[in-house]
């Protein structure tokens, strides 16, 4: 009586698309926040070979990877919002 | 002075501005054209009050100090809203559906609504959250001090004074647009509103500052940049462990502060606006802090030695003439202060209200919620008092601190405080095992060690902790130094205490689960939430047996104001198709009833309501069963089909008897009709062979024609016999007897019977009696229990096949009744046969076939007209039939 409707294992190209696109979305803040914590390795004391990075070098590292991180963020929303229903579905107010 | 006038004015028209901005929300909202106050942009905007006064002049002392290290308060924000995917989507989702109004009721709605939880969560938060609006009082007195200018000296301006101005224009503001509408889950587009203007104000002011700095001082962005690695701070000084804490640290802040929490959660309308806030709010952030350093850097330059660097942003334009720049930029950090201040007021006030004062109320009064008068009032001056207590409480801290500690330190420790909620709120959105019990032991223990490690030692040496406790420890034991915790020197102290404080805090949270159990409606809520995607729908249901639609009505009408609680309950009855105005108090509207309330009281005093008018707040099997896995419930159904199919085989299995008694019914009423035709048939053979022979034989002797007509005569009187018994079955059947009640003796009628039937047939049944026993009076139709006598003993001398057949006739006492019991010693009749014996035209070891098989079912119709019973007992060596005499009929002999 009570059928568990199995989830096919393959989907079609457009929902397959889709699924990777929400999957890149997951991966960004992983991949902000490495990058961000990179800084981390760079030399505090300054040696001959390595010299000390400068302030103004670390600012531009900064908002260079925030910059890419709303960009990618926004295309990334755009193209969701875009190609499917689906999302734009979740975002409908659904009060009970 | 002249500067501080036109400061005061511009000030006063720009409050005037944000009331006309936030008066005109109100209105439009409320004629319903209100649909661009729930738009994304507004949203992101009011998001941007997580930039407050510190860090819109902090940031930029902040950097002045410490280099690129400020980034990181921003950095973690931008983190978790580009990762909105993994976290803020549940919360939310779970803020929606739960209709959660604060933190403190997230937290106290998940663990089993316990106001314990909120009542902690909420002290904790005003303990931390307080410092931070003195903070903003603060530096808002300090930046109108700058611009009365050190020569006129302390006594021109006094600061406390303007911060119980400042202080007091909040409150307003915040009683105004705050308590307008009760329900906190409603949106308060006002506020809002209002929080978004003043969020491109500061955003204009800072970006303002920012060109004029590196374009009208620097000289371009190339000079800037090589201006930014020639300055004292010029290199990267990175403090690793720092980078990475205050990273983290400035993430769960976002996340756990209430004025945040409010505005991502509790004034969110929909999910899109976080889809989009997801990546233009880290925007707003980026361009907050783009132009922190080369502000930073300028101070630096131009001003002189010793000058706040907390300041700059006011005070490089005015060193440099710039006053209408320096005006923006101060009405850029007034914007930050009075937005962070209104909402974490109204965050904070609405935690009280509903956790503390409440509670507190509703147990005064003693009957609960049942008593009359009009609660909605009691919630609304709850939460105004709340506002300025808490507001007065801000005020006070920063009258009696004195001001004067780097903005920046107070900002951290209060971040360190409220991070203290984050194991809670995550473990109870992703782990359907955290319990009340854990998340108060880790609440309690994050809460202690940040106390002791941060906020008393902030204060200094000697003030709150003693000099001895800094350098040797907590009642002298080493290892409870607030610098050192367990050894672990040498850390930077928001560093450590940020780590072990949110360690021991999971710690305490997971050990505290694993060993506790958690109530029903703890798990409950735990499945709601951490599946919030998978069932949005129904927690659990309660059971309305004494809640009456009434004391619903007039509960309701007292929270939400009698127009909403009619509208509410009008739209429920036209749902459930009910005339009037009163629905059924049926478990789907207690449980929408109780979501409308949280919303105005909180989750766990509207638990409380609902469960003093509904019976019980217990947890019934039912909702167990609803936590319990799919598996249980179909277990469940499967014991239900299988006790199905048990009935069902059960009532084949009549069927099946049913239809085998009618087949062997049929076959013996096909046998009897050939046998009675037969029957019928040989007599009336004989009688008309006689009587042709008597017609047409001439001289028959007179012996002869005697004979013959005996023989006729005989053949017709068995005729009569058959026929009288159809006819006496079938009149008995049909319920046309008219019985004959008389009384007699049970010994006398047995007598008749034995003599009626020793005439008739044969002798040599050996019959036994016990007289003494028959001497028994009794009132029935005599003629017609005598006749089943009869029958029984014609039976037994028909029938009994022994060498000496015996019959054995005893009358049994059985209890009030009395039973005549007729046992013989003949041959037990088979098994199959028993169940038929009193079936008409049953014959059973008929070997003359002079019977028609009627005798016993004409019996037992008699006794149940007589109203006994007659039944067969078979026994070793013989049959029984034992009559039961009627109840009423049998009396005791005298």
């Amino acid at each position: 009586m009570t059928e568990t409707v199995r989830p096919s294992v393959f989907l079609e190209r457009r929902s397959y698309r889709l699924r990777r696109l929400m999957d890149a979305l997951r991966v960004l803040p992983v991949a902000g926040l490495m990058l961000w914590m990179f800084p981390l390795f760079w030399p505090i004391e300054a040696s001959e070979d390595v010299p000390l990075r400068s302030l103004s070098e670390a600012v531009i590292y900064v908002f260079v990877i925030w910059f890419l991180l709303i960009a990618a963020g926004a295309i990334l929303w755009f193209a969701l919002d875009g190609r499917s229903a689906v999302p734009r579905a979740r975002a409908e107010p659904d009060d009970d | 002075m002249a500067t501080l006038n036109v400061l005061v004015g511009v000030s006063l028209i720009y409050v005037a501005f944000l009331f006309a901005v936030a008066f005109a929300a109100e209105r439009s909202a409320a004629r319903g054209r209100g649909s661009w106050l729930r738009s994304p942009l507004v949203y992101t905007l009011s998001l941007s009050i997580y930039c407050t006064a510190w860090t819109f002049y902090g940031a930029v002392g902040y950097a002045a100090r410490s280099g690129l290290e400020f980034v990181t308060i921003y950095l973690g924000p931008s983190l978790v809203m580009i990762g909105w995917w993994w976290g803020l989507r549940k919360l939310v989702r779970i803020g929606r559906t739960q209709r959660i109004t604060s933190v403190a009721d997230l937290i106290s709605s998940r663990y089993g609504k316990s106001n314990v939880l909120a009542i902690v969560v909420t002290v904790m938060a005003v303990i931390g959250v307080t410092p931070y609006i003195a903070l903003q009082l603060q530096s808002v007195t300090t930046s109108i001090s700058i611009f009365a200018g050190p020569s006129h000296g302390e006594d021109a301006f006094n600061q406390i004074g303007s911060g119980l101005w400042v202080a007091f224009g909040l409150a307003l503001f915040t009683l105004l647009f705050g308590t307008r509408s009760l329900n906190a889950n409603e949106r308060h587009y006002g506020v809002v509103i209002a929080i978004a203007c003043e969020a491109i104000v500061k955003l204009i002011a800072l970006l303002a500052v920012g060109v004029f700095v590196v374009w009208g001082l620097g000289g371009g962005v190339q000079e800037t940049l090589a201006r930014i690695d020639n300055s004292e701070i010029g290199t990267l000084q990175l403090d690793r462990s720092r980078w990475m804490a205050l990273t983290f640290l400035s993430g769960a802040a976002f996340l756990c502060l209430p004025r945040m929490f409010q505005v991502l959660v509790v004034e969110n309308d929909n999910e899109r606006q976080l889809h989009i806030a997801s990546w233009a709010f880290p925007i707003y952030l980026m361009l907050m802090s783009l132009f922190v350093v080369p502000i930073a850097v300028m101070g630096l330059d131009l001003l002189p030695e010793g000058s706040n660097p907390d300041l700059f942003v006011l005070t490089v334009p005015l060193a440099e003439g710039r006053e209408g720049l320096a005006i923006l930029s101060f009405l850029g950090g007034f914007s930050s202060a009075t937005s962070m201040v209104i909402v974490a007021t109204l965050a904070l006030a609405t935690m009280v209200s509903n956790h503390v004062v409440m509670p507190i109320w509703l147990s005064t009064q003693g009957e609960g919620a049942t008593v009359s008068g009009d609660v909605r009032s009691v919630v609304i001056l709850a939460r105004r008092a709340s506002i300025l207590g808490i507001i007065g409480l801000g005020f006070f801290y920063y009258r009696f601190s004195g001001g004067g500690a780097a903005l920046a330190a107070i900002g951290l420790i209060s971040f360190v405080g409220v991070a203290q909620f984050l194991p809670a709120m995550l473990g109870g959105m992703f782990w359907r095992g955290a319990t009340r019990v854990g998340a108060l032991a880790g609440l309690l223990c994050g809460f202690s060690v940040w106390v002791f490690c941060l906020l008393l030692p902030s204060f200094g040496p000697d003030v709150l902790l003693s000099a001895s406790v800094f350098d040797r420890g907590l009642w002298g034991l080493s290892w409870l130094r607030p610098h050192a915790l367990f050894g672990t020197a040498g850390m930077d102290p928001t560093v450590h205490a940020f780590v072990w404080s949110i360690t021991l805090n999971t710690a305490a949270l997971v050990v505290g689960s694993l060993m506790s159990f958690p109530t029903p409606l703890e798990r409950l809520q735990g499945a709601q939430f951490a599946n919030v995607f998978d069932r949005s729908g129904e927690t659990r249901a309660w059971h309305s047996s004494v809640a009456t639609s009434e004391d619903l009505m007039i509960m309701t009408q007292r929270i939400l104001g009698a127009d909403e609680a009619l509208q509410l309950f009008r739209a429920e009855a036209r749902e459930q198709g009910v005339d009037g105005e009163l629905p059924d108090p049926s478990p789907g509207f207690l449980l929408r009833l109780e979501r409308e309330l949280a919303a105005s009281v909180g989750a766990a005093t509207a638990h409380a309501m609902i469960g003093q008018l509904a019976g019980g707040s217990n947890v019934s099997v039912e909702d167990l069963m609803a936590v319990a896995d799919e598996s249980a419930q179909i277990l469940e159904y499967s014991n239900r089909l299988e006790a199905k199919s048990a009935e069902l085989a059960r009532t084949a299995r009549q069927l099946r008897e049913a239809n085998e008694k009618l087949t062997a019914l049929s076959v013996q009423k096909d046998a009897f009709l050939g046998q009675i035709s037969h029957e019928l048939r040989t007599p009336m053979t004989s009688i008309r062979s006689f009587s042709e022979i008597l017609r047409d034989t001439d001289g028959l002797t007179a012996a002869e024609k005697t004979r013959y007509a005996s023989i006729i005569h005989g053949e017709a009187i068995r005729l009569t016999r058959l026929l009288d018994d159809l006819l006496d079955l079938s009149v008995l059947e049909n319920g046309q007897v008219s019985l004959n009640i008389e009384q007699g003796n049970l010994s006398e009628l047995l007598d008749k019977a034995i003599v009626t039937t020793e005439a008739g047939g044969k002798k040599g049944l050996d019959i036994q009696r016990r007289r003494l026993d028959e001497v028994v009076q009794i009132t029935t139709d005599l003629d017609r229990l005598g006749q089943v006598f009869i029958n029984l003993i014609t039976n037994a001398q028909k029938y009994c096949d022994a060498a000496a057949p015996k019959l054995v006739i005893q009358v049994v006492d059985e209890g009030p009744n009395l039973a005549v019991a007729f046992t013989d010693n003949g041959t037990p009749i088979p098994q199959s046969a028993r169940t038929v014996i009193f079936e008409k035209f049953s014959r059973i070891n008929d070997k003359d076939g002079s019977g028609a098989g009627l005798g016993l079912s004409i019996c037992r119709e008699i006794m149940s007209r007589l109203g006994g019973d007659i039944s067969y007992h078979p026994v070793s060596d013989g049959n029984c039939f034992v009559v039961h005499l009627p109840p009423a009929e049998a009396m005791a002999a005298q």
